[in-house]
């Protein structure tokens, strides 16, 4: 049976009306920013446009549901519990974020799903599907097609290199030796010898330094690419 | 891990003669690793959450986001002042309810409990019990570890969506918590807590979920103010010493299968029941135009 803390009973803390439509939605907006922003902390580069493509219920119910405002907010890089959701409209435009909604069937995926497509400041562009998979919970799907999986619940690591033997020894060791223990760790890869990502969510936050090592394999050609995600609460 | 059945969750408290409140709050120091008082602490801010949830649109009128419903919170709050038929307790415990349920649909700041849909049951029921029964905050916070209790189990063995359950599963769930909650709270024991939410849920089991639009807005709000009753008179019943015939796990099973047993049209898909009838399709034309 699958076990229940007493907070996901009562709780999450939230913004209504609906966990999936508009809790999730705006983890969702948050998440997918992190990711188009790898990480960043910094001002230096920032969202400046996004397309949000609706799939499924979304696209029937995103005006009632809120999911519009909770989008833009998740954007904005607010939590779903913070009451600012309701003005998220508003607050884009002072912050300069342009945003277009945008009916769409992605196909035979979760009812609940969303592509980002997301412009930012210095002219990149990014890709991210997810969907809402209840009681705000969430699942990040693919970013930039490739395809992978990660709920955002804990600190994530994505990296990408080439399908190479002993690439995921060496990180697995990485992280091993700085004491971070990896709760979950997938590969994904479209084809042998290909490209492959590696998604590893772990227990303990992950720090600049550790990060410096992994950009430092990047430098030495294990590692094409290297995103670190902080975990985004569930509730307040 | 906590108990998978009441029949053991009563067994339990009763050899060691404690509290489902007590159970639970044992368990999740365990399985969590947090202190007794972090726990508490954690329950008092939804408790906080609640209670503002519960007041705002008392007070002032509150409009959804759809435009569809709002401000019947305010009219049952004012209507409680007068001479009412049901008395001030139930007619408060309602308008608390329809309170968070308005707070929700305007994209207000409310506790899903155990979802958004029936975020006031818990509250208007609780809240007003314990306001007339002078409980304090920590008497208030331990009967949520309660409510908690009965929906662990509820989730573990049946679900607690009305996609996949219909309302029975939604406010139905969230009676039957906040009845064992109030038992609790009056003193009854653990046995009579899960009588009580086995009779919140035999009351409702049927309920279908059919919300106009598919927006968790109507008939929501007017089932978190039955929701709320429910439960306030399925904890008189079982402090009473009236029993279930039906003992809780049964009737966690029987809800489980009859949700089951309802059509797609039926479980939150806006397809059914009051949102196929011509005035819910109506509002739903002029809602998505
Ligand atoms: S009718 Fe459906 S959406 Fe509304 S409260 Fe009940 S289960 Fe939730």
């Amino acid at each position: 049976m699958i076990k229940y803390s007493v907070f996901d009973i009562l709780g999450p803390i939230m913004i209504g009306p609906s966990s999936s439509h508009t809790a999730g939605a705006a983890r969702l907006a948050k998440v997918a920013k992190l990711i188009a922003l790898e990480g960043r902390a910094s001002n230096e580069i920032v969202v400046s446009e996004v397309t949000f493509y609706l799939h499924g219920s979304f696209a029937t119910t995103y005006q009632g549901h809120g999911s519009d405002r909770a989008l833009v907010a998740g954007m904005l890089g607010f939590d779903p519990w913070d009451e600012r959701l309701k003005r998220s409209f508003e607050l884009a435009l002072t912050e300069k974020l342009q945003y277009s909604f945008v009916a769409i069937d992605l196909g035979d995926v979760h009812p609940n799903t969303i592509k980002f497509v997301i412009k930012r400041s210095d002219g990149v562009s990014v890709v991210v599907v997810g969907s809402s998979i209840g009681g705000g919970k969430i699942l990040i799907t693919s970013v930039d097609g490739e395809e992978l999986e990660f709920s955002g619940d804990f600190p994530t690591l994505i990296l990408k290199h080439h399908d190479r033997p002993g690439i995921v020894s060496k990180v697995s060791a990485l992280l091993y030796d700085e004491n971070i223990n990896i709760a979950y760790m997938k590969v994904f890869r479209q084809s042998r010898g290909e490209d492959a990502t590696m998604v590893f969510e772990t227990d303990s936050m992950i720090s600049d330094e550790v990060l410096e090592k992994l950009q430092e394999l990047k430098r030495q050609g294990f590692l094409t690419s290297v995103k670190r995600i902080s975990p985004i609460a569930l509730g307040a | 891990m906590f108990i998978n059945k009441g029949a053991e969750l009563s067994r339990i408290c009763k050899e060691r003669s404690i509290s489902i409140a007590e159970y639970t709050l044992e368990i999740e120091q365990e399985e969590n690793g947090h202190s007794r008082e972090e726990l508490l602490l954690k329950m008092q801010k939804n408790l906080q959450v609640m209670r503002e949830s519960a007041q705002e649109a008392l007070l002032r009128p509150m409009q959804s986001v759809s435009g569809m419903t709002g401000g019947d919170a305010y009219k049952l709050h004012e209507y409680s002042k007068r001479q009412t038929l049901c008395g001030e307790l139930v007619v408060l415990a309602m308008a608390r309810a329809l309170s968070c349920s308005e707070v929700n649909v305007a994209m207000g700041k409310i506790v899903a409990a155990p979802t958004a849909g029936p975020c006031g049951v818990i509250p208007g029921a609780i809240l007003t019990a314990a306001e007339k029964l002078q409980k304090s905050d920590e008497e208030i916070i331990l009967s949520l570890f309660t409510a908690s209790a009965i929906g662990i189990l509820i989730a573990k063995n049946a679900t607690l969506s009305g996609a996949e359950g219909g309302c029975q599963a939604e406010c139905g769930s969230a009676a039957a918590m906040a009845a064992a909650a109030i038992v609790e709270m009056m003193g009854g024991s653990p046995e009579m807590a899960l009588h009580a939410a086995a009779i919140a849920l035999k009351n409702i089991l049927g309920l279908v979920c059919d919300p106009i639009a598919g927006l968790v807005e109507s008939p929501c709000a007017k089932r978190n103010a039955s929701g709320a009753i429910n439960a306030l008179i399925s904890a008189d019943l079982a402090m009473a010493g009236i029993t279930s015939i039906i003992p809780f796990d049964e009737m966690v099973d029987a809800m489980f299968s009859v949700g089951r047993a309802l059509p797609c049209e039926l479980r939150e898909t806006g397809l059914g029941g009051i949102a196929a009838t011509p005035t819910g399709q109506t509002l739903k034309k002029k809602i998505f135009g």
